[in-house]
């Protein structure tokens, strides 16, 4: 299936990456086996979204957890926690 | 319900007198102004930039105010949030509410702001002496949240 996947703020700055389309293989996934599969890109991705810091997710603009599940056509976005106001 | 994600400034009085005349049974207007302060963990601050999230940012703070809705006897509310470079003394964001009554639309307007600072995918980067660097979210704001769950 295919996603198209977002990253905001440090996530953003640090991974080099503001958007892309990624296909996944077929099967069930979560938010947090998608966190596990981009982690294996190398360091940087690993530290950012399977490390020390906390990162937010949103699947089709709404928060979720780690078990959400995703869906073809799915647009998904990690973040750190937020900061406005 | 009004949201805004804007670059301009806006006027406040302007915003709240838009409220006040929208219907006459209008009892009260409460609002909050915040604005971006020269100082932050003990560094001066010189300069604010707010990025957001374009499409998540605008669903989330009208779920928000859809949530203020249901839970206090409010009429409106209105929420202006700026993005891009700020200076110490601008204005972020205005949260108004307006009701019949005082009660309803502080309690409304606070929470309003609470479940801002803790849900609206909004992310401050600041300016000071040492470079720039991400602002943290404050276990504070995770708190001020979690008591109107009680």
């Amino acid at each position: 299936m295919k996603i198209k996947l977002f990253y905001f703020a440090r996530l953003k700055e640090s991974l080099k990456y503001s958007t892309e389309d990624i296909v996944l293989a077929d099967g069930a996934w979560t938010i947090l086996k998608l966190k596990a599969l981009l982690a294996q890109r190398g360091d940087v991705w690993g530290h950012m979204l399977m490390g020390k810091l906390k990162v937010r997710a949103a699947i089709n603009h709404e928060l979720v957890h780690d078990n959400a599940p995703i869906a073809d056509g799915d647009e998904v976005a990690f973040f750190p926690p937020v900061t406005g106001g | 319900m009004t949201v805004r994600v804007q670059i301009e400034d806006f006027d406040a009085g302007f915003e709240i007198r838009q409220l006040r005349y929208a219907r006459k049974d209008v009892g009260a207007v409460v609002s909050f102004i915040g604005q971006v302060r020269d100082i932050n963990e003990g560094d001066a601050v010189a300069e604010l930039t707010l990025e957001h999230y374009p499409g998540m940012t605008e669903k989330s703070l009208n779920a928000i105010i859809t949530q203020a809705k249901a839970r206090w006897n409010i009429m409106d509310v209105l929420i202006i949030h700026r993005v891009g470079t700020l200076q110490p003394g601008d204005q972020i964001v205005l949260v108004a509410v307006s009701g019949a009554h005082r009660g309803e639309a502080f309690a409304a307007c606070e929470f309003v702001m609470d479940c801002l600072k803790t849900e609206a995918p909004f992310w401050k980067k600041e300016l000071t002496q040492s470079g720039e660097r991400w602002v943290e979210a404050k276990a504070a704001d995770d708190d001020a949240k979690e008591r109107w769950n009680k």
